[in-house]
């Protein structure tokens, strides 16, 4: 992106493993090494952290080398923000309703919000699919499997 | 050696028939049957969910369940290729080539006939193969010290990053990386605790049903919302009279099943190769030594025979390695080697004399649950066919639902809902650079005893690397070892004509939104 110095997307590939891969080896340099025939805790997390970076260099010097263009970018063609976002807040409403207010409310916020993600959505429908896999979950997880989760804290229900 | 086989065999019947049993057998290919027709739900995600909720249960009908969603899940999607085009379960992309021509000449009932017929050859050759090869296996495996454990595993993880699909060397890398992550929590033998950055929930390690889903669940969902096409229902019209092949057609399509899953049991056992990649290979071998190859792509009834034959075969086939030593070939396999871990079954040569109600229970039940399969096929086409018109916009908000819960029900711990999410964003990146999930699984379910036996067998040498090379057996895998990074290279630099025959038949299968993680 720089002048005419087109970013491969393998570049980006093998950069990120080399980052892994020295994180992993600084990381694991902070535990006891030891020796070949005792080895420490910390000895496998550098060795396999030495691999990977220099894996990450392989992969971008074989993108490097290649003449094949690849044109593909990191980002999908149509990149669907709100899709993820939503995707993404199903889990994190999960957790905070499940904390606060139990099972009813965790697993209708969670499937409500991620039924919004979709493009032909409605509030009207994802309330509708919601309700209904709630009233399924319930009856699935609660009567069925005594999976230990209130259905509603503050209530027994 | 038959007589103990049908003895031991014998006494597995007596396991997977106990009703309890049975019923649990049941309800796993039926889940495995309805997972594997919707489009955009695989059996990783499916095995994953349902691992918690068999915390409760009894090791046998656990993994009997477990075991029945993988190879039920080949039987619903084999009507999704044909009838739908959509290749939504890798294992079948290749089926959708011939499959779908003849849907769209009024045969679609035939090919699923067909289709069920070279399954139940298929896969009862590979459970013959399993009975009579794993036991053989093991009497090889309980010679085997650290050092030959260890390069055993080493073999493993390269053959199955580097023979899957994509960049072998991000393969590599992924293995790695699934190693590291192994890693994370307390040493096991100092108690040091490692990469967990103090947080004290990462202690005993990453879960790996938070792995397996926000890899193969969340990182799914993020790569397929808004992008699925519109599914074309217009020939997916079957009965069951449909679906009972002529005599002509069971003629033609006899000896390609017989090929097929021959190469399917072959595939089995190179680890690494898993069905996918045996029903591609079929169907490029059929189509070579067939008279008519024009016909192949238009609605070839071998083009549909071989494949499946060959995937169902090599399904069954792929348990071999994981029951008899520990090693799994794919990601599922890695899967249900977590959940015997989890049972609290050590993996390896000793479990076919320690738990053989599993192992012999399991391989009984496989003949069960393929005949249930057939049961259920055949009848009930008209339910599995309805159920392919199920949108995604209102599966995969159902499904982060189960995702959600069946984490949660892990260890009945947000946290862990928390990390799935984390590990989704992560996948989804690592996905967005063509990096495949699957070694990492490998990896990181192989890690921990690759650590303890590396550990273990320079212990034992004193420091001294030479004993990889000097125990003969150990010499051996390193020696396979050297020959898969020597193959790799070779390609690399040759690009040999069958790879790029392979790469045609690859570009003809449809490609679907529905991402390739499925299987």
């Amino acid at each position: 992106m720089i002048g005419r110095f087109k970013l491969k997307r393998d570049y980006y590939a093998g950069g990120l493993i080399l980052l892994l891969g020295v994180g992993a080896a600084v990381t694991g340099s902070g535990y006891k090494f030891g020796s070949l025939a005792k080895m420490g805790p910390g000895f496998l997390p550098v060795v396999l952290g030495v691999v990977l970076a220099f894996l990450g260099i392989l992969i971008a010097g074989t993108a490097l080398g290649s003449s094949e263009p690849d044109d593909r970018k990191f980002l999908p063609d149509s990149p669907q923000w709100f899709g993820w976002f939503c995707i993404l807040c199903g889990p994190v409403l999960f957790i905070i309703f499940g904390t606060f207010g139990g099972m009813i409310p965790a697993i209708f916020a969670c499937v409500f919000v991620c039924a919004l993600g979709d493009k032909t959505a409605t509030y009207k429908s994802s309330t509708i699919l919601a309700a209904s896999i709630t009233i399924f979950g319930v009856v699935l997880f609660h009567y069925l499997l005594r999976i230990p989760f209130p259905l509603l804290r503050g209530f027994n229900l | 050696m038959i007589s103990t086989a049908i003895t031991d065999l014998w006494y597995g019947f007596g396991v997977a028939l106990e009703p309890h049993n049975l019923m649990y057998c049941f309800l796993g290919v039926l889940v495995g049957n309805l997972v594997g027709v919707l489009p955009g739900m695989g059996p990783v995600a499916t095995i994953s969910i349902l691992l918690p909720l068999t915390f409760g249960m009894q090791p046998v009908p656990a993994i009997l369940m477990l075991s029945g969603v993988y190879y039920g899940a080949q039987y619903g999607g084999a009507i999704c290729s044909i009838l739908l085009n959509l290749p939504c379960h890798p294992p079948h992309a290749v089926t959708c080539l011939d499959g779908f021509p003849l849907t769209k000449q009024g045969k679609g009932g035939t090919a699923l006939g067909i289709t069920i017929i070279a399954a139940f050859i298929g896969a009862s050759f590979g459970i013959t193969e399993m009975i009579f090869l794993a036991p053989f296996l093991v009497s090889v495996a309980l010679k085997f010290g650290p050092a030959e454990v260890c390069t055993l595993m080493l073999v493993g993880l390269l053959a199955g990053s580097t023979l899957a699909k994509g960049s072998p060397l991000k393969g590599i890398a992924m293995t790695v990386f699934g190693l590291l992550i192994g890693i994370v929590g307390s040493d096991i033998e100092t108690g040091q605790p490692r990469f967990t950055f103090g947080i004290t929930e990462l202690f005993d390690g990453v879960e790996i049903i938070a792995l397996a889903l926000g890899m193969f669940g969340i990182a799914e969902f993020m790569n397929s919302i808004n992008q699925t096409e519109a599914v074309d229902m217009r020939y997916a019209k079957v009965g069951i009279s449909d679906m009972f092949p002529s005599k002509a057609d069971l003629k033609l399509a006899f000896w390609p099943m017989i090929r097929g899953t021959f190469i399917g049991s072959l595939c089995a056992l190179i680890p690494g190769t898993g069905p996918t990649i045996a029903s591609f290979v079929s169907y490029a071998t059929e189509k070579k030594i067939s008279k008519t190859p024009e016909r192949f792509g238009r609605g070839a009834i071998e083009g549909v025979a071989c494949p499946e034959a060959s995937t169902h075969s090599s399904v069954q086939g792929d348990f071999i390695p994981t029951m008899s030593l520990g090693i799994p070939g794919d990601t599922v396999m890695a899967l249900l080697l977590g959940a015997l871990i989890i049972h609290g079954i050590v993996p390896g040569p000793q479990l076919i004399s320690q738990h053989a109600d599993i192992f012999w229970g399991l391989i009984a039940s496989f003949w069960i649950g393929n005949i249930l399969l057939v049961i259920l096929n055949v009848p009930m086409i008209g339910l599995w066919v309805k159920l392919l018109s199920i949108p995604y916009r209102y599966l995969y908000p159902s499904a982060m639902f189960f995702v959600c819960i069946g984490v949660y029900a892990a260890n009945n711990d947000m946290f862990q809902v928390g990390e799935t999410m984390v590990i989704g964003v992560v996948g989804y990146v690592l996905l967005r650079l063509d990096f495949h999930p699957a070694p990492i699984l490998l990896g990181f379910v192989l890690g921990p005893r690759f650590e303890e036996n590396f550990r273990r067998s320079l212990l034992i040498s004193r420091g001294d690397l030479m004993t990889f090379i000097e125990r003969p057996i150990s010499a051996f895998f390193l020696a396979i070892c050297v020959l898969l990074i020597g193959a790799q290279i070779y390609v690399w630099l040759r690009k040999p004509k069958i790879l790029v025959e392979e790469k045609a038949i690859e570009a003809q299968v449809p490609i679907s939104s529905y991402s390739e993680l499925a299987g």
